[in-house]
């Protein structure tokens, strides 16, 4: 394996990895809130016990993604040195700024797990609330720093060198809003889907335990506001590719002609040999609407850029279909269950729609990875946008393969045993029956 | 010129260093003793180091990222330098760090308890080899044996880092830590027979630590030059040895003497002072021998930005650190 590729694919799984955690950590804090806010506002006990029951997922997730989490911060001088050096001092400043969010997690989180005993139930709530908010101020700044590498902005360019360096200008770049507001959201979906789906498993065995029924009212309220509204982030992020990276967009959607009144396709295999993309649902005209607002707008194709900027298109594509698939699946769902409540309907009762959330709970976290693939090995050849190749960026550091593979098994093994964890926590999980007077 | 903002960063990076050894340090260190605690007391020894680091190792880890962030945003050709050179021996820590902290996690939350005598030896190994791992790193960036030209590493991938001087440093680094841990440990439980445990192994990693201290210097006169005349010719620094010394030496009386409160002060000033000793002896130098802290500068705005970010952050973070340590008394 060349030293290129075992770079990449360590990141990959390290991201990759840490992207799940990071998530939880960001939307289970958010969950834990709200049930602790309702035993305070209902005094029903088994808000109380979600809240603590929730929190123990939430400590096992967020000390894993803490470490994964550092890992990652001296990755990126481990394996991309150059890109450090050349760009440490362009998007330092988010990571920074993150910094001090995760210290406000981490400070709150060790308030709210240890500190039930310790202080009164307001500061208890709002050091929830903390975890919450910092939770999510953390993954702004991180991914403002990833969307500089998409859209690098901040700096002038000397003989290859940045200078002239505007750190905020750099934080303020074109894609910065639309691909936070699109992951922020997806990590409440992904969160909130996942979650929703494991109650809606124990509540098909339990139907009577009030415990699941209030946890997944929460869970799919979460997960459904936000999955409701995240195609349209998509859209305006979409539209921030067509402006900044027209190549990338051309990637995602199989287009390798520059054409006027684009087709969307739906599904498909590019064919880079045969330049077009094959067994795609077309749907005309859809494509220029979304990227221009205009059915005759130009979109341009793959054919427009040189072929060795072009990404791994397959892989860009159709991970791209998966994510939108999974997106769009995850929508009709939270529709439906929303008509169901407002018709006054008990969504804890409808077997058939628990089912349905039981197989829909991953897929929010599909989405999230598929994501990730599309952004990253859409962007591909380059690590900042048309300024750095990654291949440029890499460690002179012989023998890549050993660390990549350690680190992949280390995940692997982490990742069994936190989801079995996690199990054996949901089946400790306590019973709340109408009789028994909760 | 000492205001510079190079310094004032590297000053703030060498107080974040200092934060992380004195209270992340002993995390670590409370892993050495869950390690070696034996005898008819051994659980209740490993309850009260589970319970002291519960509610505030993640926080504390958090110092290392903040060293990590600043170093990269105000320093970018350091990072990358000591990225590529020490891959080895950083990639070695970070598997510490992940198994250390995913292992107490696990062992916390693992509901039927079935496999914690596992995850504590997994979390106490790692808790002894990632340390080591820190200081060899330290030892290594000191040593003057790092030496990128146009991008080619001259010095190799290996030879910076392995050999005594790093290694000595590496030791030191772990009974350091495990030191600290012992002499907070006394504080955190009222019961009389685990604060003789507790003191004991104070008291042994007392004597060791001298004793390292002088091996390191030793050392260093060949493992590290630069460090080796800063310690030894000028004024300053036979000033910061000497209240070292003393700080030291107070903090064994008050082990002997049973004063829990004044041992923990002392060897916080102890431990920070050996940080502080090095770092000044180490100045301007951050990777010895090209590396220094302006050489290596991010251009002024940057650095500015990073200043406000800085203070900004400290008027966040200060406080809530302080109502974390009050609610768990550790102040």
């Amino acid at each position: 394996m060349d030293s290129l590729l075992a770079g990449r694919l360590q990141m990959a799984i390290s991201l990759g990895f840490h992207i799940i955690f990071a998530v939880a950590g960001i939307a289970m804090p958010l969950m834990m809130v709200i049930a602790e806010w309702r035993w305070l506002r209902t005094k029903k006990e088994v808000y109380l016990a979600l809240a603590r029951h929730w929190s123990k997922g939430t400590a096992i997730l967020f000390a894993v993604g803490a470490v994964s989490g550092t890992v990652l911060s001296f990755e990126l001088g481990l394996l991309w040195p150059n890109f450090m050096e050349w760009a440490g001092s362009i998007i330092g400043m988010p990571f920074s700024l993150e910094g001090f969010a995760f210290f406000t997690e981490a400070i709150f989180l060790g308030i709210y797990l240890y500190g039930w005993n310790k202080v009164n139930a307001k500061v208890h709530l709002i050091s929830g609330i903390l975890v919450a908010v910092s939770g999510a101020t953390s993954g702004i700044f991180v991914t403002i720093a990833n969307a500089w590498m998409n859209t690098p902005a901040g700096f002038e360019l000397l003989d290859g060198k940045p200078v002239n360096i505007d750190p905020v200008a750099a934080m303020l770049n074109p894609a910065a809003f639309s691909q936070t507001l699109h992951m922020m959201i997806a990590a409440y979906a992904a969160t909130g889907f996942a979650v929703a789906g494991i109650h809606a498993f124990l509540l098909l065995r339990d139907p009577k335990n009030l415990f699941h029924r209030h946890a997944l009212y929460i869970a799919l309220a979460i997960g459904g506001v936000a999955a409701v509204i995240q195609p349209f982030s998509g859209d305006i992020l979409a539209k921030t590719v067509a402006q900044n990276q027209p190549l990338k967009l051309a990637a995602f959607e199989g287009q390798f002609e520059t054409e006027k009144g684009a087709p969307l396709r739906i599904g498909g295999i590019p064919d880079v040999e045969e330049r077009e993309t094959r067994y795609a649902l077309e749907v005309p005209y859809a494509l220029s609407v979304l990227a221009y607002d205009d059915p005759n707008a130009e979109v341009k194709g793959m054919e427009a850029f040189p072929e060795e900027n072009w990404p791994p298109v397959v892989i860009v594509h159709v991970a791209f279909q998966i994510m939108v698939a999974a997106g769009m699946l995850m929508m009709a769902v939270s529709l439906y269950s929303l008509v169901l409540v407002l018709r006054k309907k008990k969504i804890f009762k409808n077997r058939n729609l628990l089912r349905t959330l039981v197989l829909c709970s991953p897929l929010g976290f599909i989405a999230i990875e598929t994501g990730w693939v599309v952004t990253e090995v859409g962007r591909q050849p380059w690590i900042i946008y048309e300024v750095m190749k990654t291949a440029d960026a890499l460690t002179p550091m012989p023998g890549l393969v050993v660390p990549f593979v350690s680190f992949t098994l280390i995940y692997i093994l982490l990742g069994i045993i936190v989801l079995l964890l996690l199990l054996s926590q949901f089946r400790a999980s306590p019973d709340y029956y109408e009789n028994s007077g909760e | 010129m000492i205001f510079s903002s190079e310094i004032i960063i590297s000053v703030i990076m060498v107080i974040s260093l200092t934060l992380y050894a004195v209270k992340g340090g002993a995390d670590y260190g409370g892993g050495v003793w869950d390690l070696f605690a034996f005898g008819k007391r051994a659980g209740k020894q490993r309850d009260v180091i589970a319970e002291a680091i519960s509610p505030v190792w993640e926080a504390n880890h958090v110092w290392l990222i903040l060293v990590v962030v600043i170093l990269f945003t105000a320093f970018p050709p350091a990072f990358s330098t000591i990225g590529t050179t020490l891959h080895i021996p950083l990639t070695l820590m970070l598997f510490g760090v992940v198994f250390r902290g995913s292992a107490f996690a696990f062992r916390s939350y693992d509901a039927n308890k079935r496999e914690s005598s596992t995850w504590s030896l997994v979390f106490s190994v790692s808790s002894i080899l990632t340390p080591i791992l820190l200081g060899i790193t330290l030892g290594a960036i000191a040593s003057g044996n790092i030496v990128i030209e146009n991008g080619v590493v001259k010095s190799g991938f290996i030879k910076p880092w392995l050999s005594p001087f790093p290694f000595a440093v590496g030791i030191f680094t772990l009974v350091l830590f495990a030191y600290l841990a012992a002499v907070y440990l006394t504080l955190e439980t009222e019961d009389k027979e685990l604060q003789e445990d507790f003191r004991k192994r104070a008291l042994i990693t007392a004597v060791l630590t001298g004793l390292l201290a002088v091996l390191v210097f030793i050392l260093s006169g060949s493992g590290a030059p630069r460090i080796n005349e800063g310690l030894g010719d000028k004024w300053w620094a036979w000033a910061i040895q000497i209240l070292v010394f003393i700080l030291a030496s107070s903090a064994f009386v008050a082990l002997l003497k049973r004063n829990y409160g004044i041992a923990r002060v002392c060897a916080i000033g102890q431990v920070s002072l050996i940080i502080w000793g090095w770092a000044l002896a180490q100045y301007p130098y951050l990777v010895e021998p090209n590396v220094t802290i302006f050489n290596a500068a991010a251009p002024a705005k940057t650095q500015n930005f990073l200043l406000i970010a800085l203070f900004l952050g400290a008027f966040l973070l200060l406080p809530s650190f302080y109502y974390l340590f009050r609610i768990f008394r550790k102040l």
